[in-house]
């Protein structure tokens, strides 16, 4: 997608969202920090009502400023605890900017995807206890550059669209306002709209390419400044879309032969599409997205660029692409499609011309079609890659190591304790401590707070290990012991799951080295796609041991403790240039090594060769890494040396 | 709370889910409920929607720990100080245990208002407000090691016992426990695991008319909650009725010497530790042939339960691809023939 048409449908999924922030969860904003962002950043409050509460979560947000507890200030001054909003309560109604959401950790998330479920905060903290109403949107400025470095899967899961600003230049953002293009609003078609003749934005909107006409496709919301509509969909007055009924709904549920084809909108009253639901979900199971949330928001955001008239199906199409294509983990069987359009003769191809659909088109493919043209390129590839769509996520698991901590990390307590070198004040523990010598120290004009009374936080940070495995699944290799090689992880991976490490698993073969399984806690996951590794190719070993070291250091940027157990027959024989020739793969090999060393990771070398391989030795000497040749690497051998490389 | 529950009845498919809950409902003692599976399949909705279900409940009036005015073994020392007290209509807590719950308001503390006017009073927690009622912990896995302890120790117990800040209270915290999670965000603690009397793996509906027919419930639910709820009514109260008639049959329920046999050869064939395991498979099986109405525990009832009860006790190797439900299903197809 070109930079202007992906902005087409980044400004299509803003418009929807700063219509109903928390109605559709949020909105994921991928591109680095820069003037495009702001630009887009700028343009989404402008069209957020005036007045929207804004709040922006930092990255390391402790619990008191997310979900609320006691104020200090003012409980000290009053003499008795006075409750202070977190962030979350205090966005009520608004949105929360997420920084850098690719790295907040676990804890944040689901503290965030309670309230987004609930739409409330349950408090339960420093002795008060409370329900506050907590209903935002999430605007998650996604910042990884990495495929894999992106919002947990939970947080996503619950945030309807998606954008990609990475291909925009500010060239394509400079001209765009946040003005609609569409003629209507989601207040009536008849209200004054202020902005109704500010058609501006990208000169051919992607939208002519899938079929439709650009009229109907543009975005029908409109925002206007001056009165805010404000459209929830658990309103019932608000949304007077077509009623489907359980009835008809039992009859039908595969769209087959004419049934659907009526649903064209002849005329506004008439229900556009009686079963708007259902066509949503079976487009989401031709994409294999197994989340029901995934239709559940696809049909508000439909709601919402319906207005108050019934859903079209190109409000349907626009909801499919902007909700569900990015969640796409399959293409749709191709098989599908002949089948679905009945007899009708009409070639698939049809729908890739700029003409008007057929009327005797089912408008299940419409849909289909319409999430397809939004897929990106390379989805497929990293698919295959990642095993299952879930892959492509970080999820992160749960540490086994911790180290204890008066400045950062989860509270684990409390103790006496004098607040300084950053450690931090628990005030309410403090004050409970010094409660009830108030009457001894005498003085009743003041609360009298002594050194003995102070109370720290202790804190425990996460240290867990991620052990990086680079397997090494050349033709070599294959030919030698991949198998007892596999087995050897496998063995390495029940040694992870007792330390309750994490795991990442790199292949190199052929001309270079894959991602498998990005740093997991489910080792199911990690002996699944070790499984499913296929032998062959050159040893592109130079290639490996850059891949692990690159994951390394990203496993070490995120806190956590890498080590990398390699495991190759060291018969390096292709060059990074994918040139053959032992000597300068061999020599690139060992300067690959050389780095592992000096970046300073612990790492483990198991050499799989059928006899001990004299410059796997070497290259183990080099990484400073220990050596284990395979053939006595039994059991104990293995984890014991992970374990040692570990504490080393 | 403000807004409106989704309905128990209205949610599609499920159906483990929604026996293992309302199993937790007839028989309190069963020892909790652990809901694990992927994202959206409406596990915090099962969960919410339980509550209102529930049949309304006798409690002491004004008693922090609603004590049972039938049970004066379990009361409190508020209650006990009393001696007699008025019994009244309320309805069965279901407490939530939110993320970031902090250890002062789950077991309860000092009364920070009043020790800072010099009084030295006890404010309960939430183990006091679930008293007697289900005690709710969406993402169970994600709880703080300490606060995981407390549980335990309490739901062992029964009671929970505070000794803080010159505090001493013990009061009567019986609760079932329900949790729930996603093992993709990280795996549950085994002793935690252990402590769960039933155990259901939760998947989307992969049949699309299921899924179509949640979507729309969903939709209409959020259009119009109120109306949603009223076409719901009739269901509901019936459910609510189910529960009610299968209380009171339950203890005359009767496991004939067959099914304990029964019961006992399958944890045999599965190598579950413990009695806990085939304790918990009776008990269940009883409360499920209340809840249909049945006199007597049959086949089909441990069938039904059998992997409810079981899948989370078995010996787990990690690395093992076979998912515990199908082991239970191998191990019910040999002992009771296919």
């Amino acid at each position: 997608m070109s930079g202007a048409a992906a902005l087409a449908d980044a400004m299509d999924a803003m418009r929807l969202f700063a219509a109903d922030p928390a109605g559709l969860g949020g909105i994921v904003i991928r591109g680095g920090p820069g003037p495009v962002r702001d630009r887009f950043l700028g343009l989404l409050y402008d069209a957020l009502r005036l007045g929207t509460i804004i709040r922006r979560v930092p990255l390391h947000v402790g619990d008191d400023r997310l979900l609320g507890g006691i104020d200090l200030a003012a409980t000290v001054q009053a003499g008795r605890p006075i409750m202070q909003k977190g962030l979350l309560a205090e966005a009520d109604g608004g949105i929360v900017v997420l920084a850098m959401a690719e790295r907040i950790d676990p804890a944040t998330t689901s503290r965030l995807c309670a309230a987004m479920d609930d739409g409330t905060v349950t408090l339960q903290r420093d002795g008060v206890s409370a329900v506050l109403p907590a209903r935002f949107g999430v605007v998650a400025l996604d910042e990884g550059a990495a495929p894999d470095e992106r919002p947990s899967a939970p947080l996503l899961d619950r945030i309807a669209f998606h954008v990609d600003l990475t291909g925009v230049s500010m060239a394509d953002i400079a001209p765009v306002s946040s003005a609609p293009r569409g003629r209507h609003g989601p207040a009536g078609r008849g209200n004054p709209v202020r902005h109704s003749a500010a058609i501006v934005g990208p000169d051919k909107p992607v939208h002519d390419d899938e079929g439709h006409e650009p009229g109907s496709m543009a975005v029908a919301i409109t925002l206007t400044f001056s009165k805010p509509p404000i459209l929830t969909p658990s309103s019932p007055d608000l949304i007077q879309g077509p009623a489907h009924t359980p009835a008809i709904s039992g009859s039908s549920q595969t769209m087959t032969g004419g049934r659907a084809i009526t649903a064209r909108p002849v005329h506004p009253e008439a229900p556009a599409t009686p079963l708007p639901a259902e066509i949503l979900c079976n487009v989401a199971a031709a994409f294999g997205i197994s989340s029901l949330r995934a239709p559940i928001l696809a049909l508000r955001a439909a709601r919402i660029a319906a207005g108050s008239s019934p859903i079209t199906d190109a409000d349907l199409a626009l909801a499919a692409r902007l909700v569900l294509a990015h969640r796409a983990t399959c293409m749709p069987p191709p098989e599908e499609v002949p089948e679905e359009a009945g007899a009708a003769t009409e070639p698939p191809s049809q729908t890739e011309s700029d003409e008007q659909p057929l009327p005797g088109q089912p408008l299940e493919d419409i849909v289909l079609d319409a999430v397809k043209a939004t897929l990106p390129p390379d989805l497929i590839a990293r698919l295959a890659a990642a095993g299952d769509g879930r892959g492509l996520a970080r999820t992160p698991g749960r540490a086994g190591q911790f180290k204890a901590s008066t400045k950062r990390g989860r509270p684990i307590g409390i103790r006496p304790g004098a607040p300084k070198n950053g450690a931090r004040l628990h005030l309410l523990e403090t004050l409970k401590a010094a409660a009830p010598w108030q009457k001894l120290r005498g003085r009743t004009d003041r609360f009298q707070v002594r050194r003995d009374d102070f109370r720290i936080v202790r804190f425990r940070q996460r240290i867990g290990t991620t052990t990086v495995f680079a397997v090494d699944a050349s033709g070599s290799a294959a030919l030698h012991r991949l198998a007892e090689a596999k087995g050897a992880v496998e063995l390495l991976l029940a040694d992870c799951y007792v330390r309750r490490d994490q795991v990442a698993l790199i292949a190199f073969r052929g001309h270079g080295a894959t991602l498998l399984l990005p740093p997991t806690g489910s080792l199911l996951r990690a002996k699944r796609s070790l499984a499913g590794l296929p032998g062959g190719g050159p040893t592109p070993l130079a290639a490996g041991i850059e891949a692990a070291m690159t994951l390394a250091d990203t496993v070490r940027r995120a806190g956590r403790t890498p080590v990398i157990t390699l495991l190759t027959d060291a018969c390096a024989n292709i060059a990074r240039d994918g040139t053959g020739g032992r000597s300068r793969a061999e020599a690139e090999a060992l300067e690959a090594a050389r780095s592992v060393r000096s970046a300073g990771f612990a790492s483990l070398l198991v050499d799989t060769s059928p006899r001990p391989n004299p410059f796997a030795r070497r290259l183990a000497e080099v990484m400073d890494a220990r050596y284990l040749p395979l053939p006595y690497a039994d059991a104990s051998a293995l984890s014991g040396a992970v374990r040692s490389a570990v504490s080393a | 709370m403000a807004r409106a529950t989704f309905p128990f009845s209205a949610i599609v498919g499920q159906d483990e889910m929604k026996v293992a809950m309302l199993v937790a409902a007839v028989d309190q003692s069963i020892g909790g409920v652990l809901v694990f599976g992927d994202r959206g399949t409406g596990k915090s909705t099962t969960v919410r929607a339980l509550a209102a279900v529930l049949p309304m409940m006798k409690a002491m009036d004004g008693c922090r720990y609603h004590c049972d005015p039938t049970a004066f073994d379990d009361w409190c020392a508020d209650c006990r100080a009393a001696g007699k007290g008025k019994g009244v209509a309320t309805p069965v807590p279901v407490v939530d245990l939110p993320l970031g719950a902090t250890e002062d308001r789950v077991v309860g503390a000092l009364d920070l208002e009043r020790a800072l006017a010099g009084e030295k009073v006890f404010e309960p927690g939430l183990l006091a407000r679930a008293n007697r009622g289900f005690l709710y912990i969406d993402e169970v896995n994600l709880l703080e090691d300490h606060l995981v302890d407390l549980l335990l120790d309490v739901a062992a117990s029964g009671e929970n016992v505070v000794e803080r800040e010159g505090l001493s209270v013990r009061h009567p915290a019986r609760f079932v426990l329900i949790g729930s999670g996603n093992p993709e965000e990280g795996e549950l603690r085994p002793q935690l695991l252990d402590r769960f009397g039933l155990s259901v793996e939760v998947r989307t509906p992969g049949d699309i008319a299921a899924r179509i027919e949640v979507v729309r419930r969903r939709d209409a639910f959020e259009r119009n909650p109120e109306a949603f709820s009223e076409t719901w009514k009739k269901p509901q109260d019936k459910l609510r009725r189910r529960i009610m008639t299968a209380r009171s049959l339950l203890p005359s329920v009767d496991v004939p010497d067959a099914a304990l046999e029964r019961a006992a050869r399958l944890c045999m064939a599965l190598g579950t530790d413990g009695l806990r395991g085939e304790l918990t498979l009776i008990r269940t099986a009883r409360a499920v042939a209340a809840l249909d109405g049945d006199d007597t525990v049959g086949d089909s009832h441990l069938r039904r339960v059998a992997p409810l009860v079981l899948g989370h006790r078995l010996r787990r190797n990690p690395m093992d691809e076979a998912v515990a439900s199908t082991r239970v299903c191998r191990a019910l197809e040999e002992v009771f023939g296919p």
